[in-house]
């Protein structure tokens, strides 16, 4: 799967759980730029994207990330 | 049922016209998604649910504190949820023999309970019971060592159901059901704990919640009371109209098992006190055989308390079935295999539970048992007894059905009274008819059991209770006559009530011929009535008229020289 798409579909994840259309990813999106995207829901998210690429995060992966782009590493290590 | 995503979604909707119920959470672990998610649920079942939630594991000091925020809310459900994973962290510290830990532990959680109970005697508590961890210490032979974490977790569980039994306002949520329907897996994801400290998966949140309201639901008195059935294909494999009563299938063979099985769930429901009602497209006589002819049939006649096969369509012999048991359609729940039926039942009656059956009758048990549609939060000998009532009150309605001429009907009743003064054995409940009857009451005149022996002993008063029996079922004591002699000639009618219970049985009829022959055997001339209005007692405003008394001033009399025994189908016991 290409990151575009990876990208893309974790950008769908993101609308749904944090219920808001308006969101855009890029590599560089960080927590800070994304409205309600704290400690908790990233919990959600977290398992959302588990979910849907039928994959499973390392603890300590959960909270190493900087910023989308690094997400997106891990996810395409893994599929 | 919704995920917890659209559950959290709930939060943001508008429900400050739906019922506030205030509800507190406690949690020896991370809590906020599961209060997302009862909150979303909340508004699922139709409440606003106000919820509190403690600070992360701050159980004992919110409950001993008098002055704490849990007491400052009052909440009216408390909900206390000590994961099993803390569990085995404090067993793995116990200090004591482990055989001990279940009892020492139980003794906390009584404590908590006692506590709370003291200083809201009305509070109810929901306790989620412990999912089971087997730590694999000892692997199977845990089961044989009394010390092991698994068997003191089980004797835990148990000791709590045996506690819960005893204290009405102690509730368990067993959460330990739903980590076995999911699986373990499911239920418990390490990565979220380590990240988050919360215990369950997001999966999980939603079944949690549900289960939650469940209960807080039926506390606040609403549950399903009714299981409606359809037959071919539901209750048994096969059309009985086509496939004949020794086709259908339904016994130790093959498909016939689920549905012998279905049959027992069913059964049970009953016997719990679960109105059972039938409503199936079919000739009656023939949908009936089965239940009355067929060997393997679980489910007997007497089983159900409504049984509508016809013709028609479901949704006006659905509505039929209500208006016979007299029950909300919010508390019944209609079985049936057909799509089509389902359908066009919900978009008719959206209040009904409507579950979308497997189209494998084989799954049929594993997914109603998901569903949890009979939750209560009481069960006494009572509730079977209480179906019974609703049984005998469907026959009278069926068989007033079948009768054109309400003569026939009454005739066929068999009906009979038992005719007494008043004696220390009915005094109370004449008490309580006296203070509790408002319709159909001519003076309401109350009287407490004192003025009643009072009463009973005067030379001046006649007394009289009436019972009413009919072949379905005993009704008790029903109506309450006081006579009271004026002059030599007349006897003024004090009190005259009835139960609305046994209207339009002729009991009116019954009850004047009686105390008019008594009073003819006693020489008196005349019975004088009155009617005193009230708000609630117009039903009997025209009473004496109908009965034949003529008006005098503010009374009634009724002279009894020319009086003529009224038609009753009642009988002297």
């Amino acid at each position: 799967m290409e990151r575009q798409q990876i990208i893309a579909q974790v950008t769908d994840i993101f609308r749904d759980v944090l219920d808001n259309d308006d969101i855009t990813l890029t590599d560089a999106t960080t927590a800070r730029d994304v409205d309600d995207w704290d400690s908790l829901n990233h919990i959600q998210l977290v398992v959302g994207i588990e979910k849907h690429f039928k994959i499973r995060f390392a603890a300590k992966e959960i909270h190493s990330w900087q910023n989308i782009g690094e997400l997106v590493d891990s996810v395409a290590a893994k599929i | 049922m919704k995920d917890f995503a659209n559950l959290k979604r709930n939060l943001k909707k508008d429900a400050s016209a739906l019922k506030p119920i205030k509800v507190a959470l406690l949690g020896d672990t991370a809590t906020q998604f599961l209060a997302k998610a009862i909150q979303g649920a909340g508004y699922e079942y139709g409440y606003n649910l106000q919820l509190w939630e403690a600070d992360f594991n701050q159980i004992e000091r919110q409950v001993a504190d008098p002055s704490s925020e849990l007491h400052e809310y009052g909440a009216e459900v408390i909900i206390i949820f000590q994961s099993a994973h803390k569990l085995l962290g404090k067993y793995n510290k116990f200090k004591a023999n482990h055989t001990a830990f279940a009892a020492d532990e139980l003794n906390g959680i009584k404590a908590l309970y006692d506590t709370l109970a003291s200083v809201d005697p009305k509070v109810k508590l929901i306790y989620y019971n412990y999912t089971e961890i087997d730590d694999n210490v000892f692997g199977n032979y845990a089961n044989k060592v009394t010390s092991s974490f698994l068997f003191q977790l089980r004797k835990l569980n148990v000791l709590l159901m045996e506690h819960a039994a005893d204290v009405p306002n102690f509730h368990i949520c067993d959460i330990s059901s739903v980590q076995n329907l999911v699986g373990k897996a499911a239920f418990f994801q390490p990565s979220v704990y380590i990240n988050s400290e919360m215990i369950l998966s997001i999966e999980v949140l939603a079944p949690i919640a549900y289960k939650t309201l469940g209960i807080i639901s039926a506390l606040q008195g609403k549950f399903n009371k009714c299981v409606i059935l359809d037959l071919d294909n539901t209750t048994w494999g096969g059309i009985i109209g086509d496939d004949g009563i020794e086709n259908i299938q339904i016994g130790a063979l093959g498909i016939g098992k689920a549905f012998s099985e279905f049959q027992y769930w069913v059964k049970k429901l009953k016997n719990r006190g679960i109105i059972v009602a039938v409503c199936s497209k079919n000739t009656e006589s023939v949908a009936m055989e089965p239940f009355q002819n067929h060997p393997d049939m679980v489910l007997k006649m007497e089983d159900i308390a409504v049984f509508v096969a016809n013709w028609e369509n479901k949704v006006d012999n659905i509505r039929k079935i209500q208006g016979i048991l007299n029950i909300g359609f919010d508390s019944m729940v209609f079985l049936d295999d057909n799509p089509f039926e389902r359908n066009m039942v919900r978009e008719n009656i959206p209040q009904l539970t409507v579950p979308e059956l497997p189209e494998d009758p084989a799954e049929y048990l594993e997914y109603l048992y998901t569903l949890n549609l009979f939750e209560t939060v009481s069960f006494t000998e009572d509730d079977a007894a209480r179906t019974k009532q609703y049984q005998v009150e469907a026959q009278r309605v069926t068989l007033f059905e079948k009768f054109t001429n309400e003569d026939d009907f009454l005739q066929n009743l068999d009906m009979v009274s038992v005719v007494e003064p008043f004696t220390k054995f009915n005094t109370p409940r004449v008490a309580q008819l006296s203070q509790r009857s408002n319709q159909f009451n001519l003076r309401t005149v109350r009287y407490t059991e004192a003025d009643l022996e009072t009463l009973a002993a005067s030379p001046d008063h006649f007394t009289f209770s009436f019972t009413l029996e009919d072949k379905f079922g005993n009704n008790g004591l029903i109506c309450v006559l006081i006579l009271q002699q004026q002059s030599a000639e007349a006897l003024f009618i004090d009190t005259w009530l009835m139960s609305c219970r046994v209207l339009k049985r002729g009991m009116e009829n019954f009850t004047l011929n009686t105390i008019a022959n008594f009073a003819q055997q006693k020489g008196y001339k005349y019975l004088k009535g009155e009617y005193l209005a009230t708000p609630k007692n117009g039903m009997v405003a025209d009473h004496y008229s109908k009965l034949g008394f003529e008006p005098d001033g503010d009374h009634w009399l009724l002279n009894l020289a020319q009086y003529q025994n009224k038609k009753s189908f009642i009988d002297k016991k």
